[in-house]
């Protein structure tokens, strides 16, 4: 509902500033950094500011398909649509779902474009290249695409897996929990290679003396991942992270496509579905607009608080 | 502490913005003339095999020309899948919008609401033609005693079944909804492979005779308020017996609960059903499938034996735009493309079921195979309340949650029901 992908992913050229030493002056710098922000924030402001106010305002309001076609008159309803919202116990509901969903996904995407991104440092050039290669490829497939080609994939009856497995005709999106293991596993599939390409790129950035050392001193694998690795690709790691829960948390090709539009009596829910079916499914503007508010607010305050927990321990260190 | 620089200039931006900007937009949706000449535009559904479709309506609209000198036609064929938003759009851009729109019936309240439909109530009590319209289609125009458009045709639905299955099994033709349930899961018992009754979760229009047949009812109206009655007594009754059909002794919930009508209808085409509930629409694609020649239709049955369960009286209508600037013109054109010859002819080029008794009557005699949903209907056919809230009530699957919350064992009837019946008088609450 806010910022597209496109957008989110700008920082990704981040991490190489991040590792240097910081120019600190904070006195010094006045007005100027402003006059060289100013041609971003202007265009900042026309594609984000004034969406994000409109959707603020229309919260506040009771607008629905009546409403914009004239029907009835526009009317100020205060937090009206907000304590619709608070007071449904769907909205919880789905609320825990996603944050639970989400969480899930950031952790599995990170482990495995971690672990993954270890293994490529550590293979030859020819399996290297299939596997990013692969990976290019699942990162390329557009998440429509990926989301059919899992839900035929796992088809009750045409399914190769079930046939494999030996399942018989059993369905994956019955079940709340199987129907998200298996959007969970799309959406892992699809965001994995991100985290696995900026991870690698930054293991390739650490110097080889450093591993070397470690390596000559007994440390395993493991050891080396945790007590070297991990520190010195930590300014990477936070841009993936943020990058994945906020990816994560917005989710909303997958569920649609897979689940159809929220799986069972909507028990595959996630917020920006939830969003999207009050909006524009029962053309309640006003209360997905209410929607589109508190999940900008929850992913502003997570990413905040998580830099703020990142800046405390870096000083400490 | 850098957050507070950081954090001023956007609102100071904001601030800015919200002294300058205004208001979201609200169109305006009145008319501001009534050119006797000039181009009409009319939007009409995308039909899977448009080409017949669209000869008819040439031909109306030929006729329509003929005897409406300065008059031009303009007729776009708009996909049916992505109508709401369209149609929504030409609502929010009247400068843009056609003058003459085809439209589900179950509609026709939530867009006269929207401010979107204009009233025809004195042009249509006019029209000699409008007398014998059905009363169900006329209720499926009609909203708070005013008319807001043409019924064009109606759909309804009745039971499909397997001729050769149901010999095989020496099973007799269900003639009672206790015979049909019992019928369905003995024919599972013994073709497994075979749902005996092929029903959908998401099948809202299957399941509303079960329903209606148990004396339920969706909603009552007082005063032009409406209260559901989904709770009711009756109704759960239907409900019950409606998902007692879901489960590995017919239709197993893993799949089915998922199902919509048309992949009721498609398992039947395919020959995975020995029965299913199809409308008369459904009539070329289960007449080209793998069954074509091994199954019969006939009226869905009630309670009592013989008696036939109310169907749902779906359909399309066709309506002039409250901001058409050619009213006059496009009511003309409105009761041509709605009138009884193109009716008629609709029928013989698509199969769509006349609105006019006396028309569907003549026609039910040339086809044979319309003759169970003519018979459905003269039975009595019933609409969704005319309230303009039912169009958010369908949209929000509210009927479709109920369902899959029974069958998928999270809820029992009496809970599913009470909450599905909570989230429509919201809806009702709201929207009157």
């Amino acid at each position: 509902m806010t910022a597209e992908p496109e957008t989110a992913r700008a920082p990704v050229a981040a991490p190489a500033r991040g590792r240097r030493p910081r120019p600190h002056s904070p006195r010094r710098a006045g007005w100027t950094p402003w006059l060289y922000l100013a041609p971003a924030l202007a265009v900042l402001g026309a594609l984000l500011v004034y969406p994000i106010y409109q959707l603020g305002l229309i919260s506040f309001l009771e607008y629905t398909q009546a409403q914009v076609s004239g029907g009835e008159p526009t009317s100020f309803q205060g937090l009206a649509n907000y304590t619709a919202l608070f007071s449904d116990s769907q909205f919880w509901s789905v609320l825990f779902a996603t944050v639970v969903f989400a969480a899930a996904c950031v952790v599995t995407t990170l482990a495995v474009g971690c672990a993954l991104a270890v293994l490529l440092t550590r293979v030859r050039a020819l399996p290297r290249l299939a596997l990013m290669l692969a990976a290019l490829g699942a990162w390329a497939t557009p998440a429509i695409t990926g989301s059919t080609v899992w839900m035929f994939l796992f088809d009750p009856d045409f399914g190769p897996v079930n046939r494999v497995l030996g399942l018989g005709d059993h369905s994956w999106t019955y079940g709340r929990y199987s129907a998200f293991l298996l959007v969970l596993l799309e959406v892992v599939w699809c965001s994995f290679p991100f985290v696995m390409v900026t991870v690698y790129a930054g293991i390739r950035a650490i110097p080889g003396e450093v591993l070397e050392a470690a390596a000559l001193d007994g440390a395993s694998q493991w050891r080396i991942w945790r007590a070297v690795m991990v520190p010195m690709l930590r300014p990477i790691l936070t841009v993936v992270t943020i990058q994945s829960v906020i990816w994560d948390f917005k989710v909303f090709t997958q569920i649609y496509v897979m689940t159809n539009g929220g799986g069972i009596a909507g028990q595959n829910l996630v917020l920006n579905v939830y969003a999207y079916q009050k909006a524009f499914a029962s053309s309640q503007y006003s209360l997905g607009s209410a929607i589109g508010v508190v999940m900008l607010l929850i992913l502003l305050a997570a990413t905040l608080v998580y830099l703020r927990l990142l800046r405390r321990q870096g000083e400490e260190l | 502490m850098k957050l507070s620089a950081r954090t001023a200039l956007p609102l100071a931006a904001l601030a800015l913005a919200g002294l300058s900007a205004c208001a979201p937009q609200t169109s305006d949706n009145s008319a501001k003339s009534d050119d006797k000449s000039g181009t009409l535009r009319v939007w009409l559904f995308q039909e899977v095999s448009n080409g017949p479709k669209q000869q008819v309506v040439d031909k109306a609209v030929a006729a329509f020309k003929q005897s409406h000198k300065g008059a031009d036609v303009q007729v776009e064929y708009i996909p049916v899948e992505t109508r709401a938003q369209k149609i929504k759009a030409a609502f929010n851009d009247p400068g843009s919008a056609p003058d003459l729109i085809e439209y589900g019936n179950t509609d026709t309240a939530g867009y006269v609401k929207d401010g979107g439909l204009a009233d025809v109530s004195a042009e249509f009590a006019a029209w000699n033609e409008a007398k014998d319209t059905d009363p169900t289609a006329r209720q499926s125009v009609t909203v708070g005693g005013k008319v807001y458009g043409a019924p064009l045709f109606v759909g309804v639905r009745a039971l499909y079944y397997r001729t050769d299955v149901l010999k095989d099994l020496g099973v007799a033709v269900p003639k009672t909804q206790d015979e049909l349930i019992a019928t369905a899961k003995k024919i599972h018992r013994s073709r497994p492979d075979l749902y005996g009754l092929a029903v959908g979760g998401a099948y809202t229009y299957g399941a509303l005779p079960f329903l209606w047949a148990n004396g339920g009812e969706l909603a009552t109206e007082n005063g032009g308020k409406y209260t559901s009655a989904l709770d009711g007594a009756a109704a759960r009754k239907g409900i019950t017996a409606y998902t007692s059909l879901f489960g590995d002794d017919n239709c197993p919930a893993a799949k089915c609960a998922q199902m919509g009508g048309n992949a009721t209808v498609t398992a039947f085409a395919n020959g995975k059903a020995a029965m299913a509930i199809g409308g008369d629409f459904n009539y070329a694609a289960v007449d080209t499938g793998t069954v074509k020649g091994k199954y019969a239709v006939v009226p869905l049955p009630g309670l009592a034996p013989g008696s036939v369960a109310p169907a749902f009286a779906g359909g399309n209508n066709v309506g002039v735009l409250k901001s058409s600037s050619h009213r006059t013109l496009a009511v003309a054109l409105m009761e041509q493309l709605a009138g009884k010859t193109t009716q008629r002819e609709l029928f013989d080029a698509m199969g769509f079921l006349p609105t006019y008794t006396d028309v569907r009557a003549e026609v039910a005699k040339k086809q044979p195979f319309v003759e169970p949903f003519v018979r459905t209907l003269a039975a009595g056919a019933k609409f969704v309340p005319a309230s303009p809230g039912w169009g958010q009530i369908d949209s929000s699957l509210v009927l479709p949650t109920m369902f899959q919350e029974i069958v998928s064992g999270k809820k029992d009837v009496a809970k599913a029901s009470t909450d599905a019946a909570k989230k429509m008088n919201d809806v009702f609450g709201a929207a009157g």
